[in-house]
C-alpha cells in the first residue's frame, strides 16, 4: 500500500481518501488510505521505507438500529468513523517517524463469511483486528486458528463472561463491560444517598444481561432494589399520527403501586421504550440507567480534559456527534498507534507486550492515563454520567478506593474472576 | 515609569512627579485570563488588590504582554482569534487572526511575530502583529499546545498533546527541523534564559522532559511523587525556569501542587500546596515572586520564590487559566 501525498496546504483534519468498496462472497471491503496533506515545510515519510501497520475493522451487515428518539439521528457508521480519525491521527504523528497506518473495513454478511475472511487475512500476515461485532462472533474470530498471534481489539461486546469465564489472550477489551457502567452508576446513585432502586427491566437478553450488572452493583455498593418489574416491548413504529397518549398512559401504569423508591433503574439496551420513562412516572422520580442518566465511555457534551479538541476533530471528519463505540475504535487504534510510536515496531507481539505494561498509558481525554487490566486486558477509564444534553459527572466518584487505583473500583476485579491471562 | 510621565505632561509639580516615580518604581501589575468569566482580572502587584475585571471575548486562556508591554495579547479560543487589549485604557482594541481555538502562544523576543498553536488545526500559525497578517502556518502533530522559542528567536518549539512530541521549527524557514518524543500530552515548553534547555511538562505522562537544545537529547526527566495523593493526580502543566537558572517550577494540575526544583540537580526541592487545579505560572519581573492560576477555586496562589512559600492567595474571576505579570 502507498500513501498518497499531495501539495496543499494547510493540512485539513479529518481527511481521508475515498473508500474504495469491492465485493467478495459476501464480504464487502473498503480501504482506507489517510491522505497527508503535507505542506511545503514538512518533509514527507517516504512511503518506499515507511513503516506500515496495516488494521482491519470488522463488522457484520447490520441494519443500522433507529434509536426511539426522532430527535437523535441514525447511524451509517458507528465506530468505524472514530477508527478513521484515530488512523488519520496516527498518521499526523507517523509522518515525523515513517510509520504509515491504515484501516480495512470488513462488512461481512454472516459469521461464516466473517469468520473465513478473517481467515484470509491472518493467512496473509495482518495482526490488528478492530472488532464491532456482539461477543458471540466475537470469540469466533477469537478461536480461530492462527489468531493467536493476532491482537484483537474489541469495540462493542460488553458482556462480562468476556471478562471472566470467556476471556481470552488475544482480546483485548476497550468498550467498557456492562458490570463497569452498572458501577459507575451505583457509586454515584449511593453518593447522592439514593439507595431505593425500582428496577424496570427489558426482555431482549442484552437488556437482562445489563439488569443483572445492575443487581451486582446494588449489592456491591449498598443499594436496595425495592422492585423489579420486567416489561416487554416489540419494536414498533417511531412515528404515529395518534401521537404520545396511549405511551404516556402505559408508563404511567408501568410504575403505579411501587414500593418507596428514590429513582427508577431501567434496563433496555436496544431503545425500545426506555426513552419513554422520563416524567410519566407515577411517582416523580429521575430515570438513570440505558436512559435517563446514562453511564457511558463517551458523550458528546464530555469537554473537559481537552475533550473539545477530540469532539471538533471527530464532527470535522464524520459530520455527526461521537459517540461510544466511536470514542472505543479510536482508542483502540490510537493505542496500537501509541505502541508502535514508542518502539515496539509493528510486531503484534511487541505492541502487546508494550500495551501491558507499566509504561503504557494512553492519553484519551478522561483527565487520566487509560492502561489494561493485566489479569483480563479490559481497559481501564472514568465513566461519564450523563444525560441527554450535559455530563453530570464521572466515576469512580470521590472515597471509592482500590489498593491499585480508583477506576478498578468499576467492573469485575482481579479476585471476583478466574481469569488470568497476564 | 508611566505615571511620572503623565504626571510630567499634566504640568504637575516636579517634586510630586518624582515622588510617583519613586513609588512605581516597584510596580507591578499582575493579568489573569478567566477561562468561564470571559474576562481579564487586573491586579496591583503590590497590594494584591484586585483593580479591574475587564470583559473579553470567550474562553480566554493564553495571555502574554507586548514587547513595549502597553498591550496584552490574549487567546480567546472560542472566538478564534487573538485579542488585543490596551493596558492604558482596558479595552480590546483589536484582533488578530489566529487559526481556530488558539490555546497557548509565544511572542518573538523582538516583540514580533507571534506564534500561536492552533489545537483544533495541527498547525502553529504565525502572525505578524503590527500588519495582523498571517505570515505562515506550520503543520505539526496532533493537538499543539505548548510553544516556547529561545532567547535568540531563532528556534521556536511546539509540543503536541496527541503526538506526544516537540516539535523543533526554524523561525526563518518554518520548517521543522527535530522532532522529539516525550511523554504523553505534553501541554508547556519553556527554554532556559541561556537557551541550552528546552523543559517540556506532560500532563498525563506525570513527567518533565528536560531536552538539550543542542542535541535534542532528552538530559533528564524528572518525576513527581506527594505522599497521600495518587500518582494521576499529579499532571504537570505549567513550567517557569528562573532567569539565573538556580530554580525552576512546575504546576501540577489536579494535585494543587507546585514543585520547586533545582534547575542544576533536577531534583524536586519542595511541593508547595496552592488552589485547586493549578494551570500555569508567571514570575514577578524581579523574580521575587511566582503567581500560579487556580482553575477550580477560582484564585491565584501568590509564591515567595526564596522562602519557598505559598504567601497569599487573591481571589479572581471565573476559572482563571493564564498570568502575565507587567512591570
Amino acid at each position: 500500500m502507498k500513501l498518497a501525498f499531495c501539495a496543499m496546504a494547510p493540512a485539513r483534519p479529518g481527511a481521508t481518501g475515498a473508500p474504495h468498496p469491492a465485493r467478495l462472497g459476501g464480504v464487502l471491503l473498503r480501504w482506507f488510505l489517510a491522505v497527508l496533506l503535507v505542506a511545503g515545510a514538512v518533509a514527507p515519510a517516504t512511503a518506499a521505507d515507511a513503516l506500515e501497520v496495516p488494521i482491519v475493522y470488522l463488522t457484520l451487515a447490520e441494519q443500522p438500529r433507529p434509536p426511539l428518539s426522532l430527535v437523535e439521528p441514525t447511524l451509517h457508521d458507528e465506530g468505524v468513523a472514530g477508527a478513521k480519525v484515530g488512523i488519520d491521527d496516527n498518521n499526523t504523528t507517523g509522518r515525523f517517524l515513517n510509520q504509515s497506518y491504515s484501516l480495512t473495513e470488513v462488512v461481512a454478511e454472516d459469521w461464516q463469511a466473517l469468520t473465513a475472511e478473517v481467515a484470509r487475512l491472518l493467512a496473509e500476515g495482518r495482526r490488528y483486528f478492530v472488532a464491532d461485532v456482539g461477543a458471540e462472533p466475537l470469540l469466533a474470530v477469537a478461536d480461530l486458528a492462527g489468531a493467536e498471534q493476532a491482537l484483537i481489539f474489541n469495540v462493542r461486546a460488553e458482556d462480562d463472561g468476556l471478562r471472566i469465564a470467556d476471556c481470552r489472550p488475544n482480546l483485548l477489551h476497550v468498550i467498557p463491560s456492562r458490570a463497569m457502567k452498572a458501577d459507575a452508576l451505583a457509586q454515584f446513585l449511593m453518593a447522592r444517598r439514593w439507595s431505593r432502586w425500582f428496577l424496570v427491566e427489558g426482555q431482549q437478553p442484552d437488556d437482562r444481561a445489563f439488569a443483572e450488572a445492575l443487581r451486582r452493583a446494588a449489592g456491591r455498593f449498598g443499594a436496595r432494589i425495592v422492585e423489579t418489574r420486567p416489561y416487554d416491548y416489540d419494536p414498533m413504529a417511531r412515528r404515529t399520527d395518534t401521537g404520545h397518549v396511549q405511551i404516556q398512559r402505559q408508563m404511567t401504569a408501568l410504575t403505579q403501586e411501587v414500593p418507596d423508591y428514590d429513582v427508577l433503574v431501567v434496563a433496555d439496551e436496544s431503545d425500545l421504550f426506555g426513552e419513554y420513562l422520563p416524567y410519566r412516572t407515577w411517582d416523580p422520580r429521575p430515570v438513570v440507567g440505558t436512559q435517563g442518566l446514562v453511564p457511558t465511555a463517551w458523550h458528546r457534551s464530555q469537554e473537559q480534559w481537552g475533550g473539545t479538541q477530540m469532539q471538533t476533530r471527530f464532527e470535522n471528519a464524520a459530520g455527526r456527534g461521537m459517540v461510544e463505540r466511536d470514542y472505543a475504535a479510536w482508542v483502540a487504534v490510537r493505542a496500537i498507534g501509541e505502541a508502535v510510536t514508542r518502539g515496539s515496531g509493528a510486531e503484534a507481539e511487541s505492541v502487546k507486550g508494550y500495551l501491558l505494561s507499566d509504561a503504557f498509558r494512553l492519553g484519551a481525554f478522561k483527565g487520566e492515563g487509560l492502561t489494561f487490566r493485566p489479569w483480563n486486558q479490559q481497559l481501564r477509564q472514568p465513566m461519564l454520567l450523563a444525560s441527554a444534553r450535559m455530563l453530570a459527572s464521572v466515576s469512580p466518584q470521590e472515597g471509592y478506593l482500590h489498593e491499585r487505583t480508583p477506576l478498578d473500583s468499576l467492573g469485575y476485579d482481579e479476585p471476583e474472576s478466574d481469569c488470568r491471562l497476564n | 515609569m508611566r505615571q511620572a510621565l503623565l504626571a510630567g505632561g499634566l504640568g504637575v509639580g516636579l517634586g510630586l512627579g518624582l515622588a510617583l516615580a519613586a513609588a512605581s518604581a516597584g510596580a507591578t501589575t499582575i493579568y489573569v485570563s478567566n477561562e468561564k468569566g470571559n474576562s481579564i482580572t487586573v491586579i496591583d502587584g503590590d497590594t494584591l488588590e484586585v483593580t479591574a475585571t475587564v470583559p473579553v471575548g470567550q474562553r480566554p486562556r493564553g495571555i502574554t504582554l507586548s514587547h513595549d508591554q502597553s498591550k496584552l495579547y490574549i487567546c480567546t479560543s472560542d472566538d478564534n482569534h487573538v485579542e488585543v487589549l490596551d493596558l492604558e485604557t482596558l479595552e480590546v482594541v483589536r484582533t488578530l487572526p489566529s487559526g481556530p481555538d488558539p490555546e497557548l502562544f509565544v511572542l518573538a523576543p523582538s516583540g514580533n511575530p507571534l506564534y500561536v498553536a492552533n489545537e483544533d488545526d495541527n498547525l502553529v500559525t504565525v502572525v505578524d502583529v503590527e500588519s495582523g497578517q498571517v505570515i505562515a502556518e506550520v503543520p505539526v502533530g496532533v493537538e499543539p499546545e505548548g510553544m516556547g522559542i529561545s532567547p535568540d528567536g531563532k528556534v521556536l518549539v511546539n509540543t503536541s498533546e496527541t503526538t506526544s512530541m516537540a516539535h523543533f521549527i526554524d523561525t526563518e524557514t518554518y520548517e521543522i527541523t527535530h522532532n522529539v518524543l516525550v511523554d504523553q500530552r505534553p501541554r508547556f515548553a519553556e527554554f532556559t534564559k541561556d537557551g541550552s534547555q528546552v523543559w517540556v511538562s506532560a500532563e498525563i505522562g506525570g513527567t518533565v522532559s528536560i531536552i538539550d537544545a543542542e542535541s535534542k537529547e532528552i538530559l533528564h526527566k524528572i518525576t513527581f511523587e506527594v505522599a497521600g495523593i495518587r500518582p494521576e493526580a499529579l499532571q504537570p502543566v505549567g513550567v517557569r525556569v528562573k532567569s539565573d537558572q538556580t530554580v525552576a517550577f512546575v504546576a501540577l494540575g489536579p494535585s494543587n501542587r507546585v514543585a520547586v526544583i533545582d534547575a542544576r540537580t533536577f531534583e524536586v526541592l519542595d511541593y508547595l500546596l496552592v488552589g485547586q487545579r493549578v494551570w500555569q505560572l508567571a514570575f514577578s519581573p524581579d523574580e521575587r515572586f511566582i503567581y500560579s492560576t487556580n482553575g477550580v477555586s477560582n484564585d491565584i496562589s501568590v509564591i515567595d520564590v526564596e522562602a519557598r512559600r505559598v504567601t497569599k492567595s487573591v481571589t479572581v474571576g471565573a476559572l482563571p487559566w493564564g498570568v502575565a505579570v507587567r512591570e
